[in-house]
């Protein structure tokens, strides 16, 4: 079998290279075109996790819950006091679940970022460029979980709209710094583990998302308040029931910003550090 | 005025690594259209040389220059006017094969209509027209080289660079994938390569270093470097383990350029093999086996270095 002459046309100087919001879009596709393989498993578990939740939580368990009285709650019912919590719950988990194992593959196992760093690709942009991945995936699961809560009748004020932004900046507030961790584990994925049982787990459990956060101890208030997803399941909780205030709105949002542009510019070093080796 | 005709110019080049230097104060130039090999053991500094040339390491010391600018400050630049076939596969398994250049070619941002057109000619190329829909998991280790240097080509690069390329491969799928090397070289494409084959270097190669220990310890085409650090033949012997010591000794009656004495062998090297063989056997000596070949980089490497190329 003979081959086909291959044309070798050098190709012109300077091409190849663009601005950095598009050079994160090209490593963005990689993503999408992957995703296109697995995106229909994703959608029944962004649908039946909230139901599965809203369900028995929500509507089970607060039948309980509201037959002792909602004052705690803020006289509105269970299942209306959890619904935007565990929005903001939810984000997190998917903020984790697309952060930690998916960049360890990524630079480990099946070493797509050293792929795209041969390219005119840097570092930060494939880093920028997973990062976008995963906040379309927030926004992805940050909506279906609305329209279930909304059916679930589970909302009180059409602020909750500005909720679901909130909610992936709350993803975003852990994707940065997990990533950034995520992309300098040399071995194995250890640690991962670690970060889910003594990290992801209390965090879901103790930031007010199925109970508010006064129901704890004093002492460690202080810590379920310096926890971002406290943040993150306050602010949605307050545009849903339609409570929120510009101020506390504006600190949360700050909190919540800053978390995620530290993860940002340590995410940018350690891509660096680890691909241009 | 930088010569345009020279792509990668490198002056004391050095790569190190906390307290250990893997390349030490290097110096070689890269001309437009010829094929250039790094040829030495694992470990000798050729990866870390080709990573450094890949704009994914930056240098350590000394200068590098490639298509005339700087790697550490344009090295997007530079990367999208090479190509990468890095000495393990960096292909997406879960992919098609169709789909691994699509993603590659976006990398480069290529339009999808270029990728295309270019993806029809390249799996041609590389032979894998048949396996284009197909994932890339269950495709042997020869076609997922071939592939990955398929998507190197993506971009039309002015250099291809090649770390190990047949590494790992079969004696089969190496001749397939040397095949398609010779052909990008006979189209003109400037290559880049090392490897451990002095085979491949000797077939592949119009010019190579012959690197260890992180420096270069000779220069030159193929055929320079066995005429200089070599004789024209040589002479290999074997002889049974107990006889191997005594024989070795008594060989230094043959008139040599040079004799090696290996573990296993003894290596003479002469300007006429047959000759030399009458006169061991005119000393009473009886080897097991005996041939006589023509000088090959392996000897030159044994030369420089006083150990093999599979040592390591």
């Amino acid at each position: 079998m003979t081959a086909p002459a291959l044309r070798v046309r050098p190709s012109r100087p300077g091409t190849g290279v663009a601005g950095t919001w598009q050079m994160a879009v090209r490593a963005f596709q990689y993503w999408l075109v992957n995703y296109r393989r697995t995106w229909r498993g994703t959608i029944y578990s962004s649908v039946l996790t909230p139901v599965l939740y809203l369900g028995a939580m929500g509507l089970a368990l607060g039948k309980l819950v509201d037959q002792h009285g909602t004052a705690g709650l803020g006289r509105v019912s269970y299942l209306v006091f959890l619904a935007p919590g565990l929005m903001a719950a939810t984000a997190m988990q998917t903020a984790v679940g697309e952060s930690l194992y998916p960049v360890f593959s990524a630079v480990k196992w099946q070493q797509t970022y050293q792929a795209a760093a041969a390219t005119p690709l840097k570092p930060g942009d494939i880093f920028r460029g997973h990062l976008l991945f995963t906040t379309m995936r927030l926004a992805m699961n940050t909506m279906i979980f609305l329209v279930i809560m909304a059916a679930f009748g589970a909302v009180r004020s059409g602020w909750v709209v500005a909720a679901v932004p909130v909610a992936v900046l709350t993803g975003l507030a852990f994707a940065t710094p997990l990533d950034a961790f995520a992309v300098t584990q040399k071995k194995n994925d250890q640690a991962f583990a670690v970060i889910f049982r003594f990290g992801m787990i209390p965090l879901f459990l103790f930031s007010g998302t199925f109970f508010p956060v006064t129901q704890l101890p004093g002492w460690i208030r202080p810590v379920a308040y310096a926890t971002p997803l406290w943040h993150g399941v306050a602010l949605c909780r307050s545009l849903s029931l339609g409570t929120a205030d510009l101020a506390g709105s504006l600190g949360h949002i700050a909190y919540l910003a800053a978390i995620a542009i530290l993860g940002l510019i340590a995410g940018e070093r350690a891509y660096r550090r680890r691909l241009y080796v | 005025m930088p010569d345009p005709e020279i792509l990668i110019r490198a002056r004391g080049l050095t790569k190190r690594f906390g307290q250990f230097t893997a390349v030490d104060s290097i110096d070689f130039e890269l001309r437009r259209g010829e094929a250039f090999g790094f040829l030495g053991p694992n470990g000798a500094g050729k990866s870390s040389t080709m990573r450094m040339i890949g704009c994914v390491s930056p240098p350590s010391g000394g200068e590098l220059t490639i298509l005339g600018l700087d790697p550490v400050t344009d090295g997007a630049a530079i990367r999208a006017r090479l190509g990468a076939v890095p000495q393990e596969d960096t292909l997406d398994v879960e992919l098609t094969v169709r789909e691994n250049l699509l993603v590659y070619g976006r990398y480069f941002g290529l339009p999808r209509a270029v990728i295309a057109e270019r993806t029809g000619r390249l799996l041609d190329f590389v032979q894998l027209s048949e396996r284009a829909d197909d994932h890339v998991e269950p495709l042997s280790g020869g076609m997922k080289r071939r592939l990955t240097i398929a998507r190197s080509l993506i971009n039309e690069p002015e250099i291809l660079i090649l770390d190990e390329p047949t590494t790992g491969l079969d004696p089969q799928a190496r001749h397939v994938v040397w095949d398609r090397l010779f052909r990008l070289k006979q189209q003109g494409v400037t290559l880049v390569l090392t490897t451990h084959y002095m085979d491949e270097a000797e077939q592949l190669c119009d010019r190579l270093v012959v690197m260890d220990g992180g420096k270069i310890a000779a220069a030159g085409s193929p055929r320079e470097l066995i005429d200089t650090y070599s004789s024209r033949e040589v002479l290999e012997l074997r002889f049974s383990t107990f006889e191997h010591d005594q024989a070795a000794e008594k060989l230094a009656a043959v008139p040599a350029e040079r004799t090696e004495v290996l573990a296993d062998r003894v290596l003479l090297y002469v300007v006429d093999g047959d000759a030399a063989m009458a006169s061991v056997r005119g000393l009473a000596l009886d080897p097991l086996t005996s041939l006589v070949r023509r000088s090959t980089l392996e000897d030159v490497f044994l030369r420089l270095t006083g150990r093999r190329l599979e040592d390591g």
